[in-house]
């Protein structure tokens, strides 16, 4: 049986979405939510290395999943982060027709990016996301591990002074 | 708050569509009760909207989950439909709290439940209890733990 039991984040791997340089935080998210939205505004500006993993949460976001696929679809294509900013940063166009346009201007091929955000394996490696902030304890999102230590909301005073010892 | 050991208080509430749910009606199964606070909260809706995202995780391992705060029933049902939950919720409205106070976690205080979990074993015994701090919730990953040490033991 697949496990959903404690367990630490595990380290950045190479199947992970990695940003930056700095120290490393690891963010879990989820891409309709405004608070997610809010944290990337300040994460971006921020000189470290951002992990992103997705915490689709579909009971208050309905599109939670879809664009979490959307964003791994985009990234089979090497735009991951251009479609995760573009989800973040405009957060009342989120519908198929808006995902199609998304994808035509970052020059996807939009037959396999179709393809690929409804295939199996991109909704397990969301799922895998998923699974590893549930067994870290994530109960909210945003939420931002620093060496070992969850952050959970958006980034304030003590995730800075945490950042702010740990640089 | 209840130990691990202690028989669980049998209780008798109506549901978010009136229907009265007993916890003898579980009897045979391992049923996790979830004490919360308030129906709409932001701590609440974001504890019970992560535990609905691995509801099917947790029922493939063998768990039943119900909530329970003191919101009444026609509240639980505008709650469940707004955010989309299935987890039954159980109105400890009248007289208000008394299942929390059988369970030891009511909160005079605030006039309402404490956020809690208490797991009940086939046999109706408390197998695991959980008090969190008001505005921590316990994530998803302390129930899976309580259900594995239950397969270990």
């Amino acid at each position: 049986m697949t496990r959903w039991s404690s367990a630490p984040p595990p380290d950045p791997g190479p199947a992970d979405h990695t940003r930056g340089q700095g120290p490393v935080v690891i963010e879990y998210a989820d891409l309709e939510c405004p608070y997610c939205a809010k944290a990337h505004l300040i994460l971006k500006e921020l000189p470290i290395t951002r992990v992103f993993r997705h915490f689709p949460v579909t009971s208050k976001h309905p599109r939670a999943r879809v664009l979490a696929a959307a964003a791994e679809a985009a990234g089979l294509q090497g735009k991951f982060w251009e479609m995760h900013d573009s989800l973040l940063e405009d957060q009342g166009h989120l519908d198929d027709p808006h995902l199609w346009e998304r994808a035509e201007r970052m020059g996807l091929d939009l037959d396999r990016f179709e393809a690929d955000r409804r295939s199996q394996e991109v909704a397990d490696r969301v799922e895998a996301d998923f699974r590893s902030g549930i067994r870290a304890g994530v109960t909210t999102t945003p939420t931002q591990f620093l060496a070992g230590t969850p952050h959970p909301g958006v980034p304030g005073a003590s995730f800075g002074s945490a950042l702010r010892s740990a640089t | 708050m209840i130990e691990p050991g202690s028989p669980a208080p049998d209780f008798t509430l109506p549901d978010q569509d009136g229907n009265r749910v007993s916890l003898a009606d579980f009897k045979g199964q391992t049923v996790v009760i979830v004490f919360y606070p308030a129906d709409f909260s932001p701590v609440c809706t974001d504890q019970l909207s992560v535990y609905q995202e691995v509801l099917p995780q947790l029922e493939e391992q063998g768990a039943k989950l119900v909530g329970v705060s003191v919101d009444g029933a026609f509240c639980h049902k505008a709650f469940q439909q707004h955010q989309g939950f299935s987890i039954p919720l159980l109105a400890d409205f009248h007289p208000k709290g008394e299942v929390a106070k059988a369970y030891g976690v009511w909160s005079e205080d605030h006039g309402v439940s404490g956020r809690a979990l208490v797991m009940v074993g086939p046999d109706g015994v408390v197998t695991w209890s959980y008090l969190s701090p008001p505005l921590e919730i316990p994530g998803a990953n302390l129930i899976f733990d309580a259900l594995e040490q239950r397969t270990a033991a």
